[in-house]
């Protein structure tokens, strides 16, 4: 029953993604990206730890716990750089 | 442990409803800042329910401890980069939504509207 759930969770968590990856394409403005960009990190770590959920691989959470430091770490860099940058 | 099996399920569809919920937001709110507060809040809610239900499926201290420090550092990291990218989305000056009415940063782009200052200079 819960392989059939953690099934339904990644289609709706990869939807998500996708949307996010659409705000990502069309966003107008740099600040819209990085936050397309956040939000796509942080449902890659719902993505692993549902993955865990249903198979019980243990191994996946220290990937999980890398992808959100470096999910952070990559947006304050981001954002440094959008407040650093002048054009021209 | 039938019943932990339901609760972990339920647990994972709510925080998979709370995730498309910001995804969505994202994708439809008309500004930087509602679109950051949209993806801060309910994926932080929705990562939430994910981890809880993950932790009652593993009676170790291992796994949960690993759970708990994730689900710590995520709630505490996304106010953080909220904050951040709110902060340089005002000082960038990126173009807000035409219906704000109120921008204490930058309380002459304003659009006037009810409920802005410059209307209404009687204390409320």
């Amino acid at each position: 029953m819960l392989y059939i759930v953690m099934q339904i969770v990644l289609v709706v968590l990869v939807v998500s993604q996708l949307i996010a990856l659409v705000r990502l394409w069309r966003g107008p403005t740099l600040p819209d990206r990085i936050v397309a960009m956040d939000l796509i990190a942080v449902l890659t770590v719902g993505t692993i730890i549902t993955t865990t959920a249903g198979t019980g691989q243990r191994g996946l959470l220290d990937a999980a716990s890398l992808i959100a430091l470096v999910g952070f770490m990559g947006t304050l860099a981001y954002a440094w750089f959008w407040l650093k940058w002048r054009p021209g | 442990m039938i019943v932990l099996e339901w609760i972990t399920a339920l647990l994972l569809l709510i925080g998979a409803l709370f995730s498309f919920l910001a995804a969505v937001g994202v994708l439809r709110f008309p500004d930087t800042l509602l679109r950051m507060q949209s993806s801060s809040k309910a994926s932080t809610l929705g990562v939430a329910c994910l981890i809880a239900g993950t932790a009652l499926q593993f009676p170790e201290v291992s796994v949960i401890i690993r759970l708990g420090a994730l689900a710590s550092f995520m709630m505490l990291t996304a106010p953080l980069t909220a904050h951040i990218v709110a902060r340089v989305t005002l000082h960038r000056r990126t173009p807000l939504w035409e219906g704000t009415i109120l921008n204490e940063h930058e309380p002459s782009e304003c659009a006037p509207g009810p409920g802005a200052p410059s209307d209404d200079p009687s204390p409320r």
